[in-house]
Order: C-alpha cells, then sequence, then structure tokens
C-alpha cells in the first residue's frame, strides 16, 4: 500500500468481545479532574 | 464513521468504530473522500484531472490505491460500520452497583485563596471542615464492600488542601493497607496538592505510598501569582516550586503530574507548559479554567480559537524537544494506540456517579468531585450508600451513544460523550454539550494522533 500507511492500533470491535474487566484507573482521577477523555488510559488487561 | 484532517504536514484518516489510524498520501486521501459516494470510474476521472499532471500518478496507480482502499474495507479498518450503539446503553448495567474510586475530600479548606478555584477555596460553597480518620476509615470500608471483584481501588486525597489535614491522610493509608490484602484489594493513591505545606515527611511518606501526586502550578510566575495567591494576596509561586522540585526530583520515576489551569489571562498557556518543561518537570497537564459564567477568568470565544491553536504549537513543539532527546508529557497527548482501553471503557466513560464518587468531609456521596456542594446531587452517604438511586441512575445512562449531538461525532468513543460536570454546569443537566469543551477536545484528539503518526514516521525514516 504505497499512497497508504496504516499504523498499529488496538481493534475497538475484537475488544468488545474481550474488553470490560473494569480494572482500568477512572479517567479523570489522575491527572486533569475537569473533563473526561478516556483515550488516555491506559487498559490492565493486556 | 471515518474523520479526515491534515495537521503537520500529514494527511490522517481516522476510522472511528475500529479505532484504526491511516497516513496517506494526498492521491489516497482524495479517493478515500470520494470512496462510499462515486464508482472507480468517477473516482479516476476525478483523481487524473486532479493530480493528471504528476509522475507518480497514472490511471492504474489510482485503481491500485482504490484497490488499497476496498481491501482496508474488508480488513475492517475503513468505512467500520457503527455497531456499537446498541450494547451502548447496556455496558454500565453489567458493572451492577460497583464501586472502585473514590475522591476524599479530606480537607474542605485551604490554605491559598484562589479566585478561580471551581471549589470556592475549598469550602464548596459550603463550611470549612476536616475529615476525621472515622469517616475516612468508613469511606474505605464502603469501598471495599462494594467493589465486588476489582482488585484496583483507587483513591485519591482532595480538598481544599489535603496537606491541612496531613495526618488523617497518612493514617487512612495506613489502615487501609492494613485491610487490602485480607480483601483481595490493591489501593492506589494519588495525592493533589497546591504544594504549600509539601516537608520532607509529605515526599518521604508519599513516595513510599502514593501512586501519584499532582502537583498544582500554573506555569510562569505571573501567571501563577495573579491567581494562586494566600489569604494576605502573596503569590505562591516561590514557596512553592523548589518544593515541587525536591519533590518530583525524589520520586525515582514513579508517578507525577504538574497540574495547571488558564484562564482568559493565559490563553497562550503553551509558555506556562514549556516553561514547567524548562524548569525540568516532565509529565506535564494543564486544563481550562472551569468557572461560572460571568467570571473574569473564563473563557471566551476568540480565547477558545487562540487555545485551539496554542493546542498545535503545543504538538509541534513537543515532538520537536522529543528528537533533540529531550522529552515531555502532556496529560491530554498520551494516546497509546495498541494498548489503550477497550470499546468498554470508550463507551462507558469516566465512571462518575456509578463507579466513581467524592465524600465530603462528613460522608456525604457525590457523583464526582465537581459537584459537591450542589444538593440535588448527593447520592447517599458512606453509611446508608447510595440512596438516591433515581440520580445514580442518570449517571449510568450517559455515555458515548446518549446525547443526540454526539450521534454524528468522530470524537464520541475518545470523550464518551463529555464531562458531566461540564455539561450540567454548561447546560443545566448532566445530558447536556459543553460545546466549547467539544471543541478542544476534538482539538486536542487530532493533535495526539498526529503525533503519533509523526512519531511512527519518523521510528520508519
Amino acid at each position: 500500500m504505497e499512497r497508504i500507511k496504516t499504523l498499529e492500533t488496538r481493534n475497538m470491535c475484537e475488544s468488545a468481545k474481550n474488553g470490560g474487566c473494569g480494572e482500568c484507573q477512572t479517567s479523570c482521577q489522575s491527572a486533569c479532574k475537569t473533563s473526561c477523555g478516556v483515550a488516555n488510559q491506559q487498559c490492565e488487561n493486556k | 464513521m471515518l474523520h479526515q484532517y491534515k495537521l503537520g504536514g500529514y494527511n490522517i484518516v481516522l476510522d472511528t468504530c475500529s479505532g484504526s489510524v491511516h497516513s496517506v498520501d494526498d492521491v489516497a486521501y482524495d479517493i478515500i473522500s470520494m470512496y462510499e459516494s462515486a464508482d472507480a470510474d468517477e473516482i479516476v476521472r476525478a483523481m487524473m484531472a486532479r493530480y493528471g499532471d504528476r509522475d507518480d500518478v497514472s490511471e492504474e496507480e489510482i485503481r491500485l490505491c482504490i484497490g488499497d482502499v476496498e481491501a482496508l474495507k474488508k480488513m475492517g479498518k475503513l468505512f467500520t460500520p457503527d455497531t456499537f450503539a446498541p450494547m451502548a446503553g447496556t455496558l454500565k448495567e453489567r458493572s451492577g452497583d460497583v464501586v472502585k474510586a473514590l475522591c476524599l475530600h479530606v480537607a474542605h479548606t485551604c490554605n491559598l485563596n484562589c479566585s478561580y478555584c471551581f471549589a470556592s477555596q475549598g469550602k464548596y460553597h459550603g463550611d470549612r471542615a476536616l475529615m476525621s480518620f472515622e469517616v475516612g476509615k468508613r469511606a474505605l470500608d464502603f469501598l471495599i464492600e462494594h467493589s465486588g471483584t476489582r482488585r484496583n481501588l483507587e483513591v485519591d486525597f482532595f480538598g481544599g488542601e489535603p496537606l491541612m489535614n496531613w495526618d488523617v491522610v497518612k493514617e487512612l493509608v495506613r489502615y487501609a493497607r492494613s485491610v487490602e490484602k485480607e480483601h483481595g484489594k490493591n489501593f492506589r493513591f494519588t495525592l493533589t496538592t497546591n504544594g504549600v505545606l509539601i516537608d520532607n515527611d509529605v515526599i518521604e511518606f508519599s513516595n513510599r505510598e502514593m501512586s501519584n501526586v499532582v502537583l498544582s502550578l500554573d506555569g510562569r510566575k505571573e501567571i501563577h501569582d495573579r491567581l494562586r495567591v494566600d489569604y494576605a494576596g502573596n503569590g505562591s509561586y516561590d514557596r512553592i516550586v523548589p518544593r515541587f522540585k525536591q519533590f518530583v526530583e525524589s520520586r525515582g520515576g514513579k508517578n507525577y503530574y504538574m497540574r495547571g489551569t488558564f484562564t482568559h489571562a493565559n490563553p497562550d498557556f503553551t509558555k506556562d507548559v514549556f516553561h514547567m518543561a524548562d524548569m525540568g518537570f516532565t509529565e506535564l497537564s494543564m486544563e481550562p479554567v472551569v468557572c461560572a459564567e460571568g467570571d473574569p477568568a473564563g473563557l471566551t470565544p476568540e480565547d477558545i480559537e487562540t487555545i485551539k491553536d496554542q493546542y498545535e504549537v503545543l504538538a509541534f513543539e513537543m515532538l520537536r524537544r522529543q528528537q533533540e532527546g529531550r522529552p515531555f508529557t502532556f496529560y491530554h497527548y498520551m494516546l497509546d494506540l495498541t494498548e489503550g482501553p477497550c470499546i468498554y471503557k470508550r463507551i462507558s466513560g469516566c465512571g462518575s456517579g456509578t463507579e466513581y464518587m467524592a465524600v465530603t468531609p462528613w460522608g456525604d456521596l457525590y457523583p464526582c468531585h465537581q459537584f459537591v456542594g450542589e444538593e440535588s446531587y448527593k447520592l447517599g452517604n458512606i453509611w446508608d450508600g447510595v440512596t438516591n438511586t433515581a440520580l445514580r441512575e442518570k449517571f449510568r445512562a450517559c455515555n458515548a451513544y446518549s446525547r443526540p449531538e454526539c450521534k454524528d461525532c468522530w470524537a464520541k468513543l475518545y470523550c464518551s460523550g463529555g464531562c458531566a460536570a461540564n455539561a450540567y454546569h454548561a447546560t443545566g443537566t448532566i445530558a447536556g454539550v459543553y460545546k466549547p469543551g467539544c471543541e478542544l477536545f476534538k482539538k486536542r484528539i487530532e493533535c495526539a494522533i498526529m503525533m503519533r503518526v509523526a512519531e511512527d514516521a519518523m521510528k520508519n525514516k
């Protein structure tokens, strides 16, 4: 694929099958305390 | 759903529902934008008209690229249909009434008098108060009792200024450590402090027991000292910066964040971020102010545009410093594409009001620290548990798919529908949308993804 470079990413659809353990950090607890961003949380189950 | 944008010299295609990220050239970028609305012959004609004079573009080349797009679609990495909506409302039900994180307001009082404080100088629009050990202990027991099978339990010592109740903080940590093993739990503590009372005991104890410390610093001295003043009106910068440096240097790699707030006074907040980085702090977080309408510190529509530009400035400078071997982290640009959260988390959000709650010094429960003091948002207390179950259900119903405004938004699986407190303060309901916040959030995610693309390109050079 000369014109397209695909980055390695976690497949969201796949994670629907095995995700949801709930052990990850509560999103805004760690630093911001004033917004909801979940994408910067680390998965505890990977 | 796709989101295509150009930033930093990169053409980026984001496939929202699979989470795939593609860095493409101009031709592929335009082919992808036409792909769903035109057939192959139409795309070839349009691309030849636009790029036919380039040496690397021929009809055959274009058809090859169309084939690549088709292949990515078949692999589930482009034009992935949104199949999450039906399950969105059920995800939080799966957790039942599990609580896994508490924000302990150990001190509703503060030794600083910052006018922009969302907690009204720590009092949360109420009386000054310190949490007793008994109330804190009961809060920890409440957390253990309601945490189900969750092993990792988070407790943030918050305020006001938690160091004004430091002995109780230490006692609570010791109590939690004494009971965690028998319950199969692992407590992770965070301390959020303005730094005024940091001493060797605080540093030594925190480095041993706190997974994370959040240190409040707004950046440049003149910016910090404008609002972060004591009750005599003196700025706190000179007092706290040496303490923060000592604290961070002795942390031995354990997590910390320098956490600042920017206001109408400094929409050019990147100067404050760089100031902190230049002082040697590497883990940085800088947030737009949250304040009441009409507050002079509040951000104007003009500020929002400046801030969006500033987020780009920040991303480019971070990449530059990374290449120079002096990187720093910005909280909102930490986007781990391979090890990040699963779709459950992406849809469900922060967990406020369900798995995350705030506890007042007298043991009342609120959906999060930003609702404390809003009487109608009281969930219950640590002795009787959640008694306002209708309110909990309202929070449970919040997710990436619950707001009509988010339906066609490419960023919904990054913000989960946004912050309930921001929505409440902007619209009067947690089911609302804080639109300036959305604009800033989307810009941050665009920058964060651009940085991953740039890092990937640098790696493969």
